[in-house]
């Protein structure tokens, strides 16, 4: 399968992509590592006609280099393992932590992981940078706050106060997309898969402000959420096990506090 | 779009469409055909090549995007004396081959994975090769050739692999 046709081009600079968008206007998306977006493309769910190519710029993490990072496996062990965990070494080494977040795939691993970490988000557009909370920014299917032409160029995180962290992930085969995921960082806790957005178990969190204990919390899981019922699992079975793997995951945050 | 891609140590320049991939650009435009087009989806990994020393499924890179890069394929792999790579010798020496198709893949995802990790567990080359399948399902003899391509690799004149890393310089 070869992509429709479209024109490339390259970004030097981050601001060279800004304005190469700005000329192309709707018909244009950038492509940094391109695992999401040329097998979209290939299927003709994605048809740009300008491709904006900013895999050279200095500001890309890739997921290989995150799951690699010293300061991230001492100070934000759940990114590292996180990134560790998308799909093969193959597309770790191409794929991109800032791709992924605005990819916007609520299957994927680390929107639930900038949620999690309360991440806060900035985006560079025509008329100048902004930040959007990490809470702000997962919109509705494949869709965020970005406005078009604006570029996502940093990715903030504080450094958590509650060290207890978590990531659970149940799939058929290791390169899979997660059938349901779950990621803990202190108090805050956030779904893989069980929504068109990726989003926070806001009961599992009240349940824990509360004073429950893991269990109990965990039972909270599916609480306000939508999955589908897919190939892979009904969405009573993807209900079971948010259930299962956010117990889970909290019970080994815990023993990490 | 022009490109000018390093192919196993052979500068190779093209006018070529911008959405030409580069397993195509490596099959069509250099004109090796070790390299399969497999699942074409990213799942199989029998396009497997290395990209500046690291591998990448080549039907999901644009040969735009691999513009003044270097490519490293199977054929590559092979001494200019002929001598086989010692990845490829652990391929022949544990038979870690049916019927053949998924083996250039194979054999580029080992050779990227040992260049990471010279002395890998079992677990960790069947973490690394995650991303390849081998529909013959002969998986058994693949690890067991990783791992005599990476005692091979050890030995004095034993021939390292291709762009062998110190892990302590793995960028943080």
């Amino acid at each position: 399968m070869i992509p429709a046709p479209f024109t490339y081009r390259r970004a030097r600079t981050v601001e060279e992509a800004v304005d190469l968008a700005a000329e192309a206007g709707d018909e244009g998306k950038f492509l940094a590592g391109g695992h999401s977006l040329l097998p979209l493309m290939k299927l003709r769910f994605a048809v740009p006609e300008v491709l904006i190519d900013i895999g050279r710029l200095a500001e890309l993490s890739r997921h290989h280099d995150l799951e690699h990072s010293a300061l991230l496996a001492a100070e934000l062990p759940l990114l590292a393992r996180a990134a560790g965990a998308v799909g093969d070494p193959q597309v770790r080494h191409r794929g991109t932590i800032g791709g992924s977040l605005v990819h916007a795939d609520a299957a994927s691993d680390l929107p639930a992981v900038g949620l999690a970490l309360d991440a806060t988000l900035v985006a560079r557009g025509p008329s100048g940078s902004r930040e959007i909370a990490m809470t702000d920014f997962f919109r509705g299917l494949f869709e965020t706050a970005l406005e078009p032409g604006e570029l996502l160029t940093e990715i903030r995180i504080r450094r958590p106060a509650e060290r207890g962290w978590s990531f659970q992930k149940f799939t058929k085969r290791a390169i899979d997309w997660a059938i349901v995921g779950v990621a803990v960082q202190g108090g805050r806790v956030a779904l893989v898969n069980m929504d068109s957005v990726p989003a926070r178990a806001g009961g599992v969190e009240r349940a824990l402000a509360a004073g429950d204990g893991p269990a109990a919390a965990a039972a909270h899981a599916a609480e306000g959420t939508s999955p589908v019922s897919d190939i892979n699992a009904s969405a009573a079975y993807r209900e079971h096990l948010a259930r299962v793997l956010t117990a889970r995951a909290l019970a080994e945050a815990a023993s990490r506090n | 779009v022009k490109v000018a891609i390093g192919v196993n140590g052979r500068q190779v320049e093209a006018e070529v469409e911008d959405r030409l991939l580069l397993v195509h650009f490596v099959r069509e435009v250099a004109g090796l055909t070790a390299t399969n087009i497999g699942c074409d989806t990213t799942s199989c990994g029998a396009c497997t090549v290395l990209l500046d020393g690291e591998s990448v499924k080549s039907c999901t890179v644009l040969a735009a995007q691999a513009d003044g890069c270097e490519v490293t394929t199977c054929e590559g792999l092979t001494g200019s004396d002929g001598r086989w790579h010692a990845v490829q010798r652990g391929f022949h020496a544990e038979h870690g081959v049916q019927c053949g198709f998924c083996t250039p893949g194979m054999i580029m995802a080992a050779v990227s994975l040992l260049a990471e990790n010279p002395d890998p567990t079992v677990a960790q080359v069947r973490a690394g090769l995650e991303g390849n399948i081998c529909r013959c399902t002969g998986y058994h003899n693949i690890v067991r050739a990783v791992l005599a391509a990476a005692r091979d690799g050890r030995l004095p004149g034993g021939g390292s692999p291709a762009g062998a890393a110190d892990p302590a310089e793995e960028p943080a």
